[in-house]
């Protein structure tokens, strides 16, 4: 792993390198930046219909780039509130912001209580010293 | 041919490799119930055995018959140039061309393919071909179930009864719902469509040769967000409204007419074409343009993140094969007819197949059924059955058309007469005065 991955603070998140932000009511799901390096350039994103209801740790969309495709997953059960409509233009967002204009989901009426199943930035940045 | 012998010896080394005394040993692992106990084939034959036993079978075949025969498939002219230039050494691989740098001519082939196809349909993006019309008509149906996430299907009963069959044997247990239904009027699709319409399935010219304009039909569906798919014949598609113009979603056919020798039924060619919102549902094969580092043009396989070699689980169809050599003929038979010429050609087909429905019409007891536009075929009742006097003209050397009784239970006297332009006025007053003498 580069030195350079960036796991910013007060976020959570999982061993399949997707985000969670807590903000206004709604949890905010993306991409990590160690996520976002190994796929590559991201080339298109197929996001999941609104109002989706969704599982902790199922799938939540598809991700392609230039080298492959790959399945994202809800960190939180919850309903797919919003999605980030600018990414079907504009996927390469992922790779440029992945924590801000590369959101991928915000889901409602999620499950707090799945919360204490994801990491910290610390846990997080100790599993990519792994070498996951 | 290469022979590579299989001797007792061979097979005792292997077992004797594998620590095991027998054959029955080797395969001791599967289920006693499972196993062969016999395989049911006949002694071998040497080579000038089967050489006479294959000529005997050939000569079983009426052929050399004047064809009259379509629901489908047709009896067109292959320019001599499409033979010669797909026999090309160059063009004879089954290797997909993965590898981009290596295969730049197959490539550009199937990408002028495919250009050839958004031509003719209208539509935004082609695949790279699948095995038939009706494996393309059922891959579009299955592109309407995923991007609707609905379940129903609409076919209309003047869709091809042979694609019907194929539709429902693949759809048998998809948990899908088929419904077979007259939704080529209007007040009957009104009926049918509902918020669980994943796609509506029609075809022009219909099954009986009748030209026809769906653009209502597909307003409809789509207003019920559903999809529409359309079968086409590639000829007419060169003087009738376009899917494109009719507001389809998904364009599909058999490209047989293009190039492509009846050969009893294969192998054909299956053409689909989509709009650009479908362009990542579309199953096969797509070739794109691009430049490499220096600028220079280069053709590569695009969105291969579709197919099953990247994520088999996720992959649109579970077809990745392509018709290459049949699409490369398509190519060339579009190519060497040429725009103004495929024009011609269709109506040429329809000015044949006019005459022949004066001449047809004009015997006492032969009724024209449907009110037309056609394009190069149509449905006649005759008085007696139509397998009946099919079969007695084969005596006269004629393929006089297909009999619709083996498909239409209710529709035995009826004749589905296919004329296309290599039918002279002269063939067609043979098939009309031997008719007159059968009935």
């Amino acid at each position: 792993m580069s030195a350079a991955m960036q796991v910013p603070e007060g976020l959570h998140y999982t061993s399949e390198h997707e985000w969670v932000r807590i903000e206004g009511g709604l949890a905010v799901v993306g991409l990590t930046h160690y996520a976002q390096d190994q796929l590559g350039d991201i080339t298109y994103v197929e996001l999941p219909e609104m109002g989706a209801e969704l599982e902790q740790m199922g799938e939540m969309c598809v991700v392609e780039s230039v080298k492959t495709a790959a399945d994202v997953y809800a960190p939180l059960a919850g309903t797919v509130a919003e999605v980030n409509s600018a990414l079907e233009d504009a996927p390469q967002l992922i790779n440029q912001d992945c924590y801000g204009e590369g959101w991928l989901v915000k889901l409602e009426g999620f499950d707090q209580a799945g919360l204490a199943k994801l990491m910290d930035a610390a846990a997080y940045t100790a599993l990519l010293g792994t070498g996951e | 041919m290469r022979f590579t012998p299989h001797t007792p010896e061979d097979r005792a080394d292997m077992l004797a490799a594998l620590g095991l005394g027998s054959v029955g040993e080797l395969f001791a692992g599967l289920p006693e119930d499972l196993r062969c106990r016999q395989w049911d084939l006949p002694q071998g034959l040497s080579e000038p055995e089967v050489s006479q036993y294959l000529a005997k079978l050939a000569g079983l075949n009426a052929s050399g018959l004047v064809c009259f025969l379509g629901g489908g498939f047709y009896d067109h002219h292959i320019p001599a140039a499409v033979d010669a230039l797909i026999s090309r050494g160059e063009f004879y691989t089954a290797y997909t061309p993965y590898q981009a740098e290596m295969s730049q001519g197959t490539l550009q082939s199937i990408f002028e393919y495919q250009t050839a196809i958004c031509r003719l349909t209208g539509l935004d993006a082609a695949n790279a071909s699948l095995y038939d019309g009706g494996t393309a008509l059922y891959e579009a149906a299955m592109m309407a179930v995923r991007k609707t996430r609905r379940k129903k299907l609409l076919v209309a009963n003047n869709v091809s009864p042979i694609y019907r069959i194929m539709l429902k044997s693949y759809t048998v247990n998809l948990h899908l719902e088929l419904v077979e239904a007259d939704v080529s009027d209007p007040a009957e699709l009104e009926r049918l469509l509902d918020q669980d319409t994943a796609g509506l399935i029609l075809q022009n010219p219909d099954f009986f040769g009748v030209l026809r304009d769906y653009g209502q039909h597909f307003a409809m569906v789509r207003e019920a967000g559903g999809l529409g798919i359309l079968g086409c014949n590639p000829i007419a598609l060169a003087v009738a409204k376009t899917p494109a113009e009719m507001g389809a979603d998904i364009a599909v056919g058999e490209g047989q007419p293009l190039g492509l020798p009846l050969s009893f039924g294969g192998p054909y060619l299956g053409f689909m074409a989509v709009t650009n919102k479908l362009l990542r549902t579309m199953p096969g094969r797509i070739v794109g343009r691009t430049h490499d580092a220096q600028g220079r043009v280069g053709y590569c396989l695009t969105l291969q993140t579709r197919e099953q070699h990247i994520r088999r689980e996720k992959a649109t169809s579970n077809i990745c094969s392509n018709e290459a050599l049949c699409a490369l003929a398509a190519v060339l038979f579009l190519g060497l007819m040429g725009k103004q010429g495929l024009v011609e050609l269709a109506e040429l087909n329809m000015t044949q197949a006019a005459y022949a429905r004066e001449r047809l019409t004009a015997i006492d007891g032969v009724q024209l059924l449907d009110e037309g536009p056609w394009f190069n075929e149509f449905r006649v009742r005759l008085p007696l059955d139509a397998r009946m006097v099919v079969s007695r003209m084969i005596d006269k050397g004629i393929a006089a058309g297909f009999p619709l009784g083996r498909y239409y239970p209710d529709q035995a006297n009826n004749l589905l007469v296919a004329v296309t332009e290599k039918r002279s006025k002269e063939e067609i007053g043979y098939l009309a005065e031997g008719l007159e003498a059968v009935l």
